[in-house]
């Protein structure tokens, strides 16, 4: 993206770099019969219940289901559906017990169950993670259910440990749940979850606190869930080449200037991404001739735009225009903030300056035009 | 914000889907056993089961307020009876399908006006919807879908839940239901499969709902997550200095005409400020200080778009003025506008002095402000 000038097509031909996109979206379709996570923001929101009534109901079905591994201390309800499945028990190890792989493998059932997915196995194991022996299952052709509580995903642990706390060691890497076909939010009100875990009442102002906590990670759960959705989207419409002319998810670009005041802008693109969690993107289009101090401008605009972690291209173009607008499509862009220059061309006035022409060519995106 | 808790208002709860069928009837009704359990006084108000046998099953066992008859065009059409579920008064009752227009002549316009009586008289209410319904979405929901949403629900209304629950399945796991005719009967699912239900829309409503939820909770519960969020007004802010800080005063003001895009830009305009939250008003320009000039046409097309403007609860002015951009302008200064939003302007193929437009005129004028120009999402190809 950096030096390859943007062909202007680019919204209907699917450029190299998409086509090798595709393929690999089509390898990690192949995976994505086989994985479904069941996420939650905290312990009792019911995982582990969603995922045994799923595997209750396909075994209803007549699919062949069996629960590769349970979580300890099970409560008495999901007792009661473990009872209808059959159980290949664990491999005890010295230190601990084990899912057993082997025993699965040669059993081959289409689904297996497979609770607490961030499981670390205990030393002496063949694999150190469970999430790593779910890959194998996944390799053999098992389709595996599974469920994971939001504090285990190695990415997000830093986060999670702030608020609440308490240091997590078992991970799974995010890109796992990328790879899963499907990923379920199991959705609980706090106040509901304190209920189960039998405090009296959520409305008693000395539990305000971890109300608030709790809703903090249920707010980062529901987003991690809809950021994998989105990157299934995409898949999606890539495999089946369909562009997208619009973005689910705000992607504001912001254009760079040597003759802008490209701070606000930046400063404001920052808070609107920040607030509708979506991204932030921040191009400069290559223009030939810069004076001394326009190019120190421009080397702090482009400074200041990494500094609020934009995504931040350089391109080349005889048309500037065009060439934010390749960049625009090429990322379901769907806000520009541009700004007006110190100088103006007199003729920009009866002909229209690259501001008139970009509003003129953002069909379908929204343009923010900054003063200088 | 957490609404103020004042007197016995009700508590309200949301359950969220993205698509009929998702379960979000099947979770309000487990929910309302387990609050029957623990002795909680609760009756259903409505429910809508389209015929499904598993929400018949779910809903026995519960008590029922039998529907009221609304005769209309000589037909007879079943409504919540709100009278009899007011005289009932349990503590919570449930209301199937929150966005839900009823039948003229019920009393109220909208369901949710009737959910709002339950809640003023200090009755729970346990209720559904899905993402398509919100207001503020409608364009974009055109757009993926090209069904223009008529049932819609005001933000600011489901703003007022205390708690917002989004009911989850995936999308593949739906389109099995469907095939399998859980959730419609077959010439209904194939009309819906053409639509709605196809896999890529409903990844894109359920991403939607996802979204929104997070939104919801965030408004009710968490400090944003940014520390960088007042805008100062451009001529406030330190040169120097990204991080602008200060307290949150974005104030936008959207620019009605009597085009049919304006209720995109209103509607663009509000979610905007309602994410940055900030402040939204709405003007209409016009010569005269009175309408009477206009033809009939015109003046209905504005009537309709200020009153849509107050539902939304965006403060509404006309001003008057012959120099539209600069009337705008003005008025813009004067309230410490800092987002002037304006519909893109409808491009003909060969354009003499482009620099006459509007657009152009605003943003050459307001020196001091941002100006968005607000685009309108077109149905390009179908999905």
């Amino acid at each position: 993206m950096a030096s390859d000038r943007l062909p202007a097509d680019l919204d209907t031909q699917p450029s190299p770099d998409q086509l090798l996109r595709q393929l690999g979206t089509q390898e990690v379709q192949l995976r994505h019969e086989r994985l479904k996570v069941f996420l939650g923001y905290a312990s009792g929101v019911g995982k582990s219940f969603r995922m045994l009534d799923e595997g209750r109901r396909r075994h209803a079905r007549g699919q062949d289901v069996v629960i590769g591994a349970l979580q300890p201390d099970l409560p008495p309800e999901l007792e009661r559906l473990v009872e209808t499945l059959e159980v290949i028990p664990p491999r005890k190890v010295q230190g601990g017990e084990s899912m057993n792989v082997e025993a699965i493998l040669r059993r081959r059932p289409r689904v297996c169950l497979v609770d607490g997915l961030a499981y670390d196995n205990p030393p002496g194991s063949k694999n150190a993670k469970r999430w790593q022996d779910v890959e194998e299952l996944i390799n053999a052709g098992i389709v595996v259910i599974t469920s994971l509580n939001l504090q285990h995903i190695e990415e997000r642990r830093a986060v999670v440990e702030k608020i609440t706390g308490k240091r997590v060691t078992q991970t799974v890497p995010e890109r796992f749940l990328y790879a899963a076909s499907e990923i379920v939010i199991v959705d609980v009100p706090p106040e509901l979850l304190l209920e189960r875990a039998g405090q009296p009442s959520a409305t008693d102002p000395t539990l305000a606190n971890t109300m608030d906590r709790l809703s903090e990670l249920r707010e980062i759960a529901l987003l991690l869930t809809a950021e994998v959705v989105d990157k299934q989207l995409e898949d999606y419409l890539l495999a089946h080449g369909i562009e997208r002319r619009w973005g689910v998810q705000e992607r504001i670009l912001v254009c760079l200037a040597p003759g802008c005041d490209a701070q606000p802008m930046l400063a404001s693109g920052k808070r609107n991404a920040d607030r509708f969690h979506g991204e932030l993107f921040a191009a400069y289009v290559r223009h030939p001739g810069l004076s001394e101090e326009e190019e120190t401008r421009l080397k702090k605009q482009l400074e200041d735009a990494r500094q609020v972690n934009a995504h931040v291209e350089v391109l080349d173009g005889d048309e500037p225009v065009e060439a934010l607008m390749g960049l625009a499509r090429a990322h379901s862009i769907t806000q520009i903030f541009v700004g007006r220059s110190r100088r103006e061309h007199w003729w920009d006035r009866f002909w229209g300056g690259p501001i008139d022409r970009l509003i003129r060519a953002a069909e379908g995106i929204d343009v923010r035009v900054f003063p200088h | 914000m957490m609404e103020s808790d004042h007197g016995k208002r009700g508590h309200l709860k949301v359950y969220l889907g993205y698509a009929a069928g998702v379960g979000k009837t099947y979770q309000m009704l487990t929910d309302a056993h387990e609050l029957k359990r623990k002795g909680v006084d609760i009756v259903i108000g409505y429910l809508e089961p389209h015929g499904r046998k598993d929400i018949l099953v779910q809903a026995e066992g519960l008590e029922l307020i039998p529907r009221r008859k609304v005769a209309y065009r000589e037909s007879v059409f079943e409504e919540m009876d709100l009278e009899a579920v007011l005289r009932r008064k349990p503590e919570v009752c449930l209301v199937d399908e929150f966005p839900h227009t009823d039948v003229p002549g019920s009393g109220h316009t909208k369901r949710w006006e009737d959910v709002v009586d339950l809640l003023d008289a200090g009755i729970d209410v346990l209720t559904t919807m899905n993402i398509q319904h919100l207001e503020s979405l409608n364009d974009q929901i055109w757009n993926m879908t090209g069904v223009r949403v008529r049932e819609t629900i005001p933000d600011w209304v489901v703003k007022q839940a205390n708690e917002v629950v989004m009911v989850d399945l995936t999308p593949r796991a739906l389109l099995n239901r469907l095939e399998r005719g859980v959730v419609y009967p077959p010439a209904i699912a194939r009309r819906a499969l053409q639509n709605f239900f196809k896999e890529s829309t409903l990844v894109a409503l359920r991403e939607l709902a996802l979204r929104q939820t997070a939104y919801e909770v965030e408004s009710r519960h968490v400090t944003p997550l940014d520390t960088t969020w007042g805008e100062a007004a451009p001529a406030e802010s330190e040169p120097g200095n990204v991080e602008a800080s200060g307290p949150t005063n974005e104030r936008i003001l959207v620019h009605m005409t009597e085009h049919p895009s304006t209720a995109m830009l209103i509607r663009r305009g509000k979610r905007v400020a309602d994410y940055l939250r900030g402040e939204c008003f709405a003007v209409y320009v016009h010569r005269e200080s009175d309408f009477s000039s206009l033809r009939v046409p015109q003046r209905e097309a504005i009537e309709k778009h200020l009153n849509f403007a107050r539902n939304l609860h965006i403060e509404t002015r006309v001003l008057e003025g012959t120099d539209i951009a600069g009337t705008l302008i003005d008025f813009a200064r004067l309230y410490h506008v800092t987002q002037i939003f304006i519909a893109r302007p409808q491009y003909s193929r060969w354009q003499g002095f482009p620099g006459r437009n509007l657009v152009h005129r605003i943003v050459r004028k307001a020196g001091d402000m941002q100006v968005t120009v607000v685009a309108e999402r077109r149905r390009e190809k179908p999905m």
